[in-house]
């Protein structure tokens, strides 16, 4: 059974969030970061606390880049048990996650490529008034908190419709998230069976048997999980006029963006309704995940061998799935951009978080492999449309009878502005952080 | 990674037999992979030699073994699938007193990309057996990815040169020529 009490909220549970904060931090004197850690501690959400009657208006978390837990104080035997793709960053990996081009680190935003990038800290709050609120509570907290310095930091507001989650180009989000064994849920029809908690916490069971090679000392790696954290920037202007672009008539395009994604907007999936949209399957989890690829869709008539979800998450076509799984969290920035305007220029797009016990066996795995392998499954020379990197130069395949469609030089939609690795402790860990000399 | 296999999808010409010189290092130019540098896709596609020395008294375990793969794939064939393999080969060999253990294999994947799924195989189908038999091979092998992936690396001896006859094609594009092949002879036998 998991530590609740022990782990924070933030990959166990989605706390009731239209808003939220991320603030990126730099401890500039030793001891400053330690300083600021102790006097925020409390306020860090566990699990218990949000899964309790009255799981609160706000909802802290806080995680160290490997450079970060240095600053607080770790010391080099230590720092040593942490996995190599942690040690490095993820600015140093871009080369393994295909971060290149206008994605490359060189050309982040807010800091983040920086070696000076030590912690985050996530705030989810009920409304925009409450993370407003928060928003100049820690900056007070900061005035008092000699050499801690906000590098950058990102808002985060929910994009209307409220009535269900989806980002800026309009697709429904949150339709698959692994279910972790022993919490008491079952996973939704389709969704494969739940999932050891070792996969996302350190120092469980996980898919291989019990947990080895862990961070040392134990009290800092138990209950602790890493984080991959991406900064993406959606091109909603150039999505727009690639669609019209596609098809003469709206239906034609709805359809293109379907392909693309392997679901409608709507989140019904084209497996189960190739032909038409249906947004009562698309939000209906007992049935938007039933379904498989190899079986059912084995040539992609249906959703195409390269359109995004049968990427992310190849289902039966894929070995040691139950290896890959993630936990995403996040949402979207910026403001929506009305149907009838052109791009405004404005940045908007998902600011994500992907949580996962190995780094490089899970989230570079799906970087590296599922996103950005022109080859996956023998395609030849495609990339996922919207988290691989594109230059232009890769193509989309969409099987149709009786001749497919090809799109040539599908464009970038997408460009990622920033990104890090994070470990977030448990709370044990964070006290004995805190405490170091 | 990326731009070497972009542009070797557009250099598939099947019908023009091709050789490949490869540097000491086994690549032209460093490129990372998750675990190290990534080899790069030749006219003989994706390929490993390792090779090390066995463990001694142990060569008569690891040609028993022989057997035991036989079976397990005749039993079930898509075993290895997930490896996109075109061939596998299974070499022992003396150097003066010493046996070693040479295994090449020849496929369509970059053995960065699924080291995990070819760890999580070898567990499966008990591979280890013949690696636990190789000297200096990990003995926590199985909860310790990048020990494996290291002896693996420790023991890879890159071509310095690979041919194919048919450069840069695939099992599965071969499989569906065969499939084609078979369903056009159907049609012609259905026309008569």
């Amino acid at each position: 059974m998991l530590e609740l009490e022990d782990i924070q909220h933030f990959l166990i549970s989605r706390p009731p969030a239209r808003a939220a904060r991320y603030e990126f931090l730099a401890f500039r004197r030793p001891g400053a970061g330690r300083e600021w850690l102790k006097g925020i501690l409390d306020k860090v959400g566990t699990a218990k606390a949000l899964a309790s009657g009255n799981p609160g208006t706000r909802w802290v978390t806080i995680g160290f880049t490997w450079n970060g837990l240095r600053a607080l104080g770790v010391n080099q035997a230590t720092l040593a048990t942490f996995p190599e793709e942690f040690r490095q960053g993820m600015a140093a990996r871009a080369e393994i996650l295909g971060t290149t081009g206008a994605n490359h680190p060189e050309n982040w935003v807010g800091g983040l490529a920086s070696e000076e990038l030590h912690a985050i800290a996530i705030l989810f709050a009920r409304d925009v008034a409450e993370r407003e609120r928060c928003r100049q509570e820690h900056r007070e907290y900061l005035l008092q908190c000699d050499g801690v310095k906000v590098l950058s930091s990102l808002d985060m507001e929910a994009i209307p419709p409220y009535t269900y989650a989806h980002e800026h180009f309009g697709y429904r989000d949150r339709l698959s998230q692994p279910v972790i064994e022993g919490m008491g849920e079952e996973p939704t029809p389709g969704s494969g069976p739940a999932i050891k908690p070792g996969e996302f916490f350190l120092g469980y069971p996980d898919e291989n048997g019990p947990p080895a090679g862990l961070p040392q000392p134990e009290v800092l790696a138990r209950n602790g999980s890493y984080v991959a954290y991406l900064r993406i920037e959606e091109h909603v202007g150039a999505f727009r006029d690639f669609l019209r672009q596609q098809g003469d008539t709206p239906e034609q395009q709805e359809w293109v963006a379907a392909k693309l994604m392997g679901r409608w907007r709507s989140g019904a999936p084209l497996v189960l309704s190739p032909n038409h949209d249906d947004p009562e399957l698309g939000g209906d989890m007992q049935r938007t995940n039933d379904f498989n690829f190899g079986k059912m869709d084995p040539y992609g008539y249906g959703c195409p061998l390269g359109a995004h979800i049968r990427r992310m998450n190849p289902r039966d076509t894929a070995a040691n799935m139950q290896r890959r799984k993630m936990i995403r969290r996040g949402g979207t920035y910026g403001p929506p951009l009305p149907e009838d305007k052109p791009d405004d220029g404005i940045e908007r797009g998902i600011a994500a978080f992907v949580g996962c016990a190995s780094l490089v066996r899970q989230f570079e795995f799906a970087m590296n492999v599922w996103a950005n392998d022109p080859n996956f499954h023998e395609l030849g020379n495609e990339r996922d449309p919207f988290v691989g990197t594109q230059y232009g130069s890769f193509d989309m395949t969409i099987p149709k009878r009786p001749i497919r469609k090809k799109i040539v030089g599908l464009p970038a939609f997408t460009t990622i502005r920033g990104g890090a690795y994070f470990f977030l402790p448990g709370i044990k860990a964070l006290r004995y952080l805190s405490a170091l000399s | 990674m990326a731009t070497q296999a972009s542009a070797s999808a557009k250099e598939t010409d099947w019908t023009k037999p091709a050789a490949m010189a490869i540097p000491k290092e086994g690549y032209f130019k460093l490129q990372n992979g998750r675990y190290g540098p990534v080899y790069p896709r030749s006219p003989a596609c994706y390929g490993f030699t390792i090779i090390a020395k066995i463990k001694p008294g142990r060569e008569e375990v690891i040609r028993e073994y022989g057997k035991t793969i036989e079976k397990t794939i005749a039993g079930l064939p898509e075993a290895l699938d997930v490896l996109k393999l075109h061939y596998l080969r299974w070499v022992m060999f003396d150097i003066g007193k010493d046996t070693y253990f040479m295994y090449q294999g020849i496929f369509d994947t970059d053995f960065d990309k699924y080291t995990e799924d070819a760890v999580s195989l070898f567990s499966k189908y008990g591979l280890n057996t013949v690696f636990e038999n190789l000297e200096g091979f990990p003995e926590d092998w199985k909860t310790n990815a990048p020990a494996f992936v290291q002896f693996v690396r420790e023991h890879q001896r890159p071509s310095f040169l690979e041919y194919g006859e048919y450069p840069y094609v695939s099992a599965d594009e071969i499989k569906k020529a065969l499939k084609l092949k078979a369903a056009f002879s159907s049609m012609l036998d259905l026309m008569q």
